[in-house]
């Protein structure tokens, strides 16, 4: 699975790696965020996309999976 | 409570914000100032004698409800981090810069859409400005710029600035320490307590919707994403709706009393030197005070940059001053951007260039 780290960059940072990360992939992506407005972003980018997420809070970040 | 999951709510809660800077307005702030963070940083940095600009010093209690607003929302709702160590010095940089751009146009984003909605055409020429400066940082980014991670730090640390801000409010309320101006925009403001409680909503909606000038824009051009502006398209309607119906949408280039000048060249200038920081900062000078207030570090040195900035600008002659009447004369006074300004402005664009394509995310060196 790719993994895209955007712990602690700002805005609009994780959701431009994410949206690299998705250009053509072919598995799942999984993006971890450090603040709940970028968690939401990245949903919200998945789902815009036509892609399903599904996020997790771990020990002080989100991890969000994309398929 | 999300405000960020659907235009809707986006436009309502820039809504409620334009409610907020209308009653403040009403109540006593400069009309076209209304909510100007710019401006409203500049003069508590003048009420702590950080300049001298004796028409210009004011506590202002809606910066202290801002933060305290953003921290007291983010704490409920489980969203306050605080984090610190992505580049704090070039933020604070880009702070004094912020500062020094808006203060060449004389508004802050905030200011320019209240003074859009007021018919002031220099605005619009300025709104050029600050596209082109977003756009640039656009670029910027796109060819890799970042200011590097944050991270986690002790809990308390974040809370620093909302303690500072309340400080302020004990010093302002209980002694006679701070400067406040008996004449010029310093000396209008709403009561207090409106202030503060419009400060306090306007900080919670902007926090909960994310609201950031710069911030809206950038969405649009890097990825087409037009929800941050329909809280910004929310608030200028709000204003506009305001202005024509109480007739004080007058549309022009030299009004006097509106505290604007028709320089051109320079309102563009300075706006694209505060949407060029901006982005490169992560946000607007409101967002750095929402963020900073969520308990960003780095955004509370960014507003440490802004008040050093703000009082640079009045210490050293940056400012503009703005189309007034003469009072004997009754001739009008043509506002102008000071040469000392006008080279502050082109250095602190240089600087955001050096910034923008030296600070680059570690994939993107190679």
């Amino acid at each position: 699975m790719k993994e895209v780290d955007a712990r602690g960059l700002s805005c609009p940072e994780p959701l431009m790696l994410t949206a690299n990360a998705l250009k053509g992939a072919t598995e799942a992506v999984k993006v971890l965020v450090s603040e709940p407005h970028q968690k939401m972003n990245v949903e919200k980018y998945a789902r815009d996309h036509g892609k399903k997420s599904t996020s997790t809070e771990k020990d002080g970040y989100f991890e969000v999976v994309i398929e | 409570m999300n405000l960020s999951d659907s235009k809707k709510k986006l436009a309502l809660a820039g809504v409620v914000c334009g409610l907020v800077a209308v009653c403040l307005a009403l109540m006593g702030n400069p009309a076209n100032m209304a909510f100007c963070i710019a401006c409203f940083i500049r003069d508590t940095a003048g009420a702590f004698g950080m300049h001298q600009a004796e028409v210009v010093q004011y506590a202002r209690p809606e910066i202290i409800g801002l933060v305290l607003g953003s921290f007291l929302i983010s704490a409920a709702t489980k969203e306050y981090r605080s984090t610190a160590g992505s580049s704090p010095m070039i933020r604070f940089v880009l702070g004094v810069i912020i500062m020094i751009g808006a203060l060449v146009f004389l508004g802050c984003p905030l200011r320019m859409i209240i003074r859009m909605s007021a018919g002031d055409l220099n605005a619009w020429v300025a709104l050029v400005g600050f596209i082109l400066g977003i756009a640039t940082g656009v670029f910027a980014l796109k060819n890799g710029f970042s200011l590097g991670r944050a991270y986690a730090t002790n809990k308390i640390n974040g809370a620093v600035l909302p303690m500072i801000v309340t400080g302020i409010l004990v010093l302002a309320l209980a002694t006679s320490l701070l400067k406040a101006s008996e004449a010029g925009p310093g000396s209008m403001h709403a009561p207090v307590i409106a202030s503060l409680i419009g400060g306090l909503v306007f900080g919670a909606f902007a926090q909960k919707s994310r609201m950031c000038f710069a911030g809206s824009m950038r969405d649009v051009i890097l990825m087409k994403n037009f929800d941050l502006l329909s809280v910004i398209a929310g608030l200028f309607v709000v204003l506009l709706i305001f202005n024509i119906a109480t007739g004080r949408f007058v549309a022009g280039f030299n009004t006097p009393g509106v505290i604007a000048h028709s320089e051109h060249l320079w309102n563009i200038l300075g706006m694209y030197t505060v949407g060029f920081a901006a982005v490169l900062a992560g946000g607007c000078p409101l967002r750095q005070l929402i963020l900073a207030g969520q308990g960003s570090s780095d955004a509370a040195v960014t507003v440490v940059g802004m008040f050093v900035g703000g009082a640079m600008c009045h210490n050293f002659g940056l400012a503009a001053s703005g189309t007034s009447l003469n009072p004997e004369t009754k001739e009008l006074v043509a506002g102008a951007v000071p040469p000392n300004g006008k080279i502050a402005c082109i250095i602190c664009i240089i600087i955001c260039f050096v910034i923008a394509f030296t600070c680059k995310r570690e994939d993107a060196k190679k």
